[in-house]
């Protein structure tokens, strides 16, 4: 019982940081093509000036929860993809440092330089993360103790011995650097006004488009991958519901953006994160890592889950530390609500 | 070089990085809300326009905290795996809970602390500055509770499978050995960033300029530097020394220098502690103080590392040796320059003292080493254990991880931290120099198009 409430605390901690971060990566990748002028590019930065740390707080609250609840799956993929993570953190300080510091010295080359950095470091991290999805989802070569070390690439092919990135993995990675951008520009279309949420509204078309096909490519993928992935589903058919709200969250992005309803339309492109993430891990239940050395290497729930007690006091601080946190997230949002106006974000 | 030596250099080459900045914002942070509620009380601008200032300084070093931090609570498991799997369930707690009370309540208050103060009210702003300060120590203590238990493991039970679990959350919490480390911790950050303050207003004084502004620095600065500069010595620097004492007999004797047991030990103030030979090189000794400053009578026996079997000794002795006395030297500097500036500041003759501003001035970078050897004097004094008495450092790091792996990424942080360092260093300077009435941004704004 402790092992599925964690298992799902740790799930909804991750649809918590792709969601929300989610918006401010896209809005990263955006930020190299969709701005004109530097009134555009201050907007753009603007838009999540106040509430992107915050937004990064979900990976670390996200990191810490995952690492008392299941210290042997945190220790072993942590260590098994040690240079990916490694970069992931480089481009994370690259992302903060240039996004922060672009507007304190008024100098052409130094913001352009600064505009690219934070623009390349969101992509890549979008594609990250994807493709660090796509790894779990697919297994990795677990030893007999659990543990594990990925180079970055082999033969590019899942199979027994595969690398970080192989072709299914750049599926995920493509997957989310789409998905995410997507997410970025509803984001502006509901912060940003005139020619600007215009462009970032356009946008949205074609890389809907794109999205479609990646999606049910990586759908098709997974299930060739891993065709344990349908298990659970097809015990409980019910689940079915869960590909079903992709579509639907899908058709809805497209139908909200159309008819100019932004906010009902990012709500859309979160919900359509949710659905995603939400399948992925039903797809893994109970399993955590599946290991591509055969089924009984598996990093289990039961295997990795930590001690009862430490689990439940861990239950009774995380529910009102994260009750207070989701407050300051709402009260925050409500304080910054509205189009952004350069006038009154004072920095 | 060896995987543990890596992995070990790693960990110390980001940590010490990162905490140049943490040590700053936590100060600073108790100093913003000094000059918000002197700004609110009396409606003076001049008071906001301090806070203000500060507040940018504090924005970029918060900034500089947040990309440098995010590495350390992966590296937990990217390169102290075995460590991490084990103990997990303890550790991860205090780490964890950092993220859901601290993080979360600091970002959201620095965003409207930042970006907000046209859309709240003054009070509201106020409020804001305190919440920032309760989220940074909050922060602080959840980072203490951790490195505590590793340092003094309390509360906990071994699973059979070798993992260690809690048993009393608030024994966890409550650590003695972390409310003490915790108490001499947040003076030593409340000593960075008083001298940061006085020493940008003796910088004004000096220039000539801003002398409105360098009397508010340098009036919160050394009130809040003199009282801190003696708070790190008594108490909090006695009971945690003498607490340590007790608890890692080993520790203390590599901090000391004490390679024989002694009654009426004699305390070293400067020398060579020589591995080889047992002895300190070119001691100069002060006598039975050692004796006194831990049992409070200069007859008691003081165990020395002979006592200690050599394999449990601290494995870079000669650096905890340094560490501390680097530690303790400047903790007196900060006293004697604290205590001088507070009494010229007393009898009003502090802001025409050019060589007390200059000593102020001078002395910036001082605290910044001072925490950092501090630092190292707990985490050296600690090997060769990763978990007092429970763990060895030798079997935590992860061993999937090759030391070239390691290396690569080192070095990779190497490179990256220089460019930080030097970015920092140029910003910091620009605010210095634009000074607290800076030109609106808007006035920016609109030149740039």
């Amino acid at each position: 019982m402790m092992g599925f409430i964690w298992f799902w605390l740790v799930a909804v901690m991750i649809v918590g940081y792709v969601v929300l971060d989610g918006f401010d990566l896209g809005v990263g990748v955006l930020h190299l093509f969709l701005p004109h002028t530097e009134t555009d590019r201050r907007t753009i930065l603007a838009s999540i000036g106040p509430v992107w740390d915050g937004n990064e707080v979900w990976l670390l609250a996200g990191g810490g929860t995952l690492y008392f609840a299941f210290p042997l799956l945190y220790a072993s993929a942590f260590s098994g993809f040690y240079l990916p993570l490694m970069i992931v953190l480089w481009l994370l300080i690259l992302r903060g440092v240039s996004l922060e510091l672009r507007n304190h010295i008024d100098v052409g080359v130094w913001r352009a330089l600064l505009d690219g950095l934070f623009g390349l470091s969101s992509a890549l991290l979008t594609v990250f993360f994807g493709a660090a999805l796509a790894n779990v989802l697919r297994g990795v070569p677990l030893q007999a103790d659990g543990y594990f070390f990925l180079p970055l690439w082999t033969n590019w092919k899942p199979g027994v011995h595969p690398g970080i990135l192989d072709w299914y993995t750049v599926i995920g990675g493509l997957v989310a650097l789409v998905a995410l951008t997507v997410h970025g520009a509803l984001w502006l279309t509901i912060k940003t006004s005139g020619d600007l949420a215009h462009r970032a509204r356009r946008v949205v078309f074609p890389l809907w488009a794109v999205l479609v096909a990646l999606t049910l490519a990586s759908l098709a993928a997974t299930i060739a991958v891993r065709p344990a992935s349908l298990n659970n589903y097809f015990q409980y058919p019910v689940t079915f519901i869960v590909p079903i709200g992709v579509v639907a969250s899908l058709a809805a992005i497209w139908f909200f953006n159309r008819s100019a309803h932004s906010v009902l339309a990012f709500l859309s492109s979160s919900l359509y994160l949710f659905f995603m993430l939400a399948g992925a891990c039903w797809g893994l239940y109970p399993t955590l890592l599946p290991a591509t050395t055969g089924a009984d290497r598996d990093i289990t729930l039961l295997r990795a889950i930590s001690g009862h007690h430490t689990l439940a006091v861990g239950l009774a601080w995380w529910a009102f530390g994260m009750a207070l946190a989701v407050s300051y997230v709402i009260f925050v949002y409500t304080k910054f609500r509205g189009k952004v106006d350069l006038q009154t974000s004072v920095h | 070089m060896t995987a543990e030596l890596i992995h070990r250099l790693h960990f110390a080459f980001t940590i010490t990085f990162h905490y140049l900045f943490p040590q700053l914002t936590m100060g600073l942070a108790l100093l913003i809300v000094v000059l918000k509620s002197v700004a609110l009380k009396t409606g003076s601008e001049q008071w906001d326009l301090a806070a203000r200032f500060w507040g940018k300084i504090f924005g970029i070093n918060f900034v500089f905290g947040v990309v440098t931090g995010i590495p350390m609570e992966f590296e937990f498991g990217t390169n102290w795996a075995r460590f991490s799997q084990l103990s997990g369930g303890v550790i991860g707690q205090p780490l964890a809970m950092e993220g859901v009370f601290s993080f979360f309540l600091e970002s959201a208050f620095l965003g409207l602390f930042l970006y907000g103060e046209k859309r709240i009210s003054k009070l509201m702003h106020w409020f804001s500055a305190v919440m920032v300060f309760v989220g940074s120590w909050i922060s602080g203590f959840f980072i203490i509770v951790t490195d505590a238990w590793m340092q003094h493991p309390v509360a906990y039970d071994r699973l059979p499978n070798g993992q260690f679990e809690v048993l009393s959350f608030w024994q966890l919490l409550l650590n003695p050995w972390g409310l003490l480390q915790y108490a001499h911790n947040m003076t030593g950050a409340v000593i960075t960033g008083s001298f940061v303050m006085s020493a940008v207003g003796a910088f004004y004084l000096l220039e000539g300029q801003r002398e409105n502004y360098a009397r508010i620095f340098l009036k919160v600065g050394v009130i809040a530097g003199v009282v801190a500069s003696i708070l790190i010595i008594f108490p909090t620097g006695d009971l945690h020394g003498k607490y340590v004492a007790r608890n890692q007999p080993a520790a203390i004797a590599g901090m000391e220098g004490l390679f024989q047991t002694e009654t009426g030990a004699g305390m070293v103030l400067m020398g060579q502690p020589n591995e080889e030979t047992g002895q300190i090189d070119n001691p100069i000794v002060v006598n039975d103080t050692l004796s006194f400053l831990i049992y409070g009578t200069t007859k008691a026996e003081v165990r020395g590392l002979d006592q200690i079997p050599h394999d449990q000794w601290p494995t870079a002795l000669p650096l905890l040796f340094y560490a501390y006395h680097i530690m303790v030297g400047l903790g007196t500097w900060f006293i004697l320059v604290m205590l001088v500036s507070a009494f010229l500041l007393w009898r009003k003759r502090l802001y025409t003292a050019r060589w007390a501003l200059w000593a102020l001035l001078l002395s910036f970078p001082l605290p910044y080493i001072a925490n950092t050897a501090g630092w190292m004097t707990a985490e050296l004094g600690r090997q060769p254990w990763i978990i007092y008495g429970l763990m060895r450092t030798s079997e935590g790091y992860s061993n999937t991880v090759s030391a070239s792996n390691g290396l690569f990424t080192l070095i990779g942080f190497m490179g990256l931290y220089t460019l930080l360092g030097l970015l920092f260093t140029i910003l910091i300077y620009r605010e210095i120099s634009t000074g607290p009435e800076p030109k609106p941004i808007e006035a920016q704004a609109i030149h740039a198009e």
